[in-house]
């Protein structure tokens, strides 16, 4: 009888002083994700926030002397659809994005299934290649401007020399070539980022597989098309999605090549985002087309959360 | 043979792809002038360039260096117990905590410049170092927790248990125990913040209004603003500034890699 009691009181002592051990616990937890929480709150959620609310106040500058930003409904938005300049930033949103994307993948695609061959300093030359996807951008439009230079750029001196050209093109002054020129270089950029992660997805294919194929008679061709892309398709469609996501907010190369020229050729939804906020002081109208770049991308997201979901909860 | 062949085509295919790089360096041995006549090679290099370079671009150097240090700092400070939190601890916020941070990667900077710009404005952080650390933690934060929660998965939780027996805190056990097991994944998520930091041209552009503070990716951007004047010293402070990267690929290789493809698939 008395042991009984004994124990019962031992047992929820201890359990008391578990559940305060606990309690103590809960909060230390608490404190390890709070300052990253308020951090993504601050860099993230509030400008969320504050963009939406901006997109439908007259924000502009005299707000900054009179704090005062009348809320104006929806005239943001229609004012900056209506823009004569805004189908055309549409547009070259979108062949920038594709253009850009299509190419990348398809030469990272190329260069991975290269180097996965695995010869002689194969692994040295593959690191190697992401140097343009780690430089600066502003670093990599510089050497592009100077390497598209109409007049004494390595690229025309070289075309001329070959006679592959008659004149001079202007790579980034005439408004039909320049959106080609700069889709160009980001495509440059943005192939080594494309190798390393399908060069991932290629390690991770078991060699078995293939093993397997060649005894059914599949090999090069066939065994790309019945082997590869199908156990690659996870990884290119995470990279699809990724590439859409980041390709349509670029905004450092187009400023640094041609500041949206000339004539407004090479204008997207983020140049003119940036130039309605930062040059016309035009806040409001700045947030309005930023938040239909959001839109745009929360379409895509939501294949790509879709495709990224299965890597997550590895 | 034949995979020497290999190895000879993907030298080639790597002579293309960083020809511009080679060309940068190429282009800032030259004297100065508003031309570009430069030969394929240096033949008679000379540093003014560099010279001059240094005498307008130092100073931004500096600057650029000091905010991306102050970004490696702040980010994995909070970056870190927040992943392993989330590697580790059960619960149903861990879900949401990822998401969040998935969502956060679709964000445009140039909507994080236009709300930053307004509360900068308001507390005086505009043309502050400080202030460009902060924005700049906003790649450098998501992306060390994507990193260090990825590695921080394959810590077995008997590793803290056995400190917890021995009485060591939540807290103590994660300072002696984890952060040192994750030095290699510390080193990459630092290297990616200083990177992002470094190469930081729209908070710049943005969040800095007068001559104050100017990283150096502004300073090149204001050499290309209207005609370019001396194509070397251009050239030479776009060599200065892709040092960081060269250096990091070349002394820091399986980080960089590691980083590639841990931050992106996630």
């Amino acid at each position: 009888m008395g042991m009984v009691t004994l124990t019962r009181t031992t047992v929820a002592g201890r359990e008391k002083v578990r559940g305060r051990r606990h309690r103590g616990e809960s909060l230390t937890k608490v404190l390890f994700v709070l300052p990253a929480a308020v951090a993504m709150v601050a860099l993230f959620g509030y400008p969320v926030v504050k963009n939406l609310l901006m997109s439908l106040q007259d924000y502009g500058l005299k707000t900054f002397f009179t704090g005062a930003a009348p809320w104006v409904g929806l005239k943001n938005y229609s004012t900056v659809v209506t823009d004569k300049l805004f189908s055309d930033a549409m547009l070259n949103t979108a062949l920038f994005t594709v253009g850009s994307i299509a190419f990348q993948f398809a030469i990272g695609l190329g260069l991975a299934l290269f180097f996965h061959k695995k010869f002689p300093l194969s692994g040295v030359l593959r690191s190697l290649l992401l140097l343009p996807w780690l430089l600066p951008l502003i670093v990599s439009s510089a050497t592009w401007r100077s390497i598209l230079e109409q007049d004494n750029g390595i690229l025309n001196r070289t075309l001329l020399k070959l006679h592959l050209i008659g004149d001079p093109v202007p790579w980034l002054n005439s408004p039909s070539v320049a959106l080609i020129a700069v889709i160009g270089v980001n495509i440059w950029i943005g192939i080594p980022f494309n190798v390393t992660l399908l060069y991932s997805g290629l390690a991770e294919i078991p060699d078995e597989l293939y093993e397997a194929g060649q005894l059914d008679g599949a090999t090069g061709w066939r065994s790309f098309w019945y082997i590869t892309w199908p156990n690659l398709r996870a990884v290119a469609s995470v990279l699809l999605m990724l590439g859409v996501v980041y390709t349509i907010k670029v905004l450092d190369i187009i400023l640094g090549l041609t500041g949206g020229g000339p004539a407004n050729a090479t204008q997207t939804l983020a140049t003119q985002s940036y130039e309605k906020s930062f040059i016309d002081f035009k806040f409001g109208q700045g947030a309005a087309l930023s938040n239909i770049l959001i839109a745009i991308s929360f379409v895509f997201a939501i294949f790509y959360l879709r495709g990224t979901r299965r890597a997550v909860d590895e | 043979m034949r995979r020497t062949t290999y190895t000879v085509i993907g030298v080639l295919v790597l002579c293309v792809m960083l020809f511009p790089v080679y060309w940068m360096v190429n282009a800032s041995l030259q004297p100065s002038g508003n031309t570009l006549t430069a030969g394929f090679l240096p033949l008679h290099p000379t540093f003014s360039g560099y010279a001059r370079a240094l005498d307008e671009q130092g100073g931004n150097l500096v600057t650029s260096m000091i905010i991306a240090a102050g970004t490696v700092v702040l980010s994995l400070a909070i970056a870190t117990p927040c992943a392993y939190a989330l590697s580790q601890f059960r619960s149903r916020w861990v879900s949401i905590g990822l998401l969040a941070i998935l969502i956060s990667q679709m964000i445009p900077g140039i909507v994080i410049a236009n709300a930053l710009y307004t509360a900068y404005e308001r507390i005086g952080l505009l043309n502050s170092i400080p202030g460009l650390i902060v924005a700049n933690c906003s790649s450098g934060i998501p992306f060390a927790i994507l990193i260090l929660r990825s590695f921080m998965l394959s810590l077995p939780p008997s590793l803290v248990e056995a400190a917890r027996v021995d009485g060591a805190g939540l807290f103590r056990a994660f300072v002696a125990i984890v952060l040192p097991i994750s030095k290699n994944s510390l080193i990459t998520a630092g290297l990616f913040s200083f990177l992002f930091s470094w190469s930081d041209f729209l908070f710049a552009l943005t969040l800095t209004t007068k001559g104050g503070v100017r990283p150096v990716t502004l300073g090149i951007y204001q050499y290309l603003g209207t005609q370019v004047q001396n194509w070397n010293a251009v050239m030479a402070t776009a060599v200065l500034s892709a040092i960081p990267a060269i250096v990091l690929l070349v002394a820091a290789q399986k980080y960089i890699a590691a980083g590639a493809i841990g931050g992106a698939v996630k």
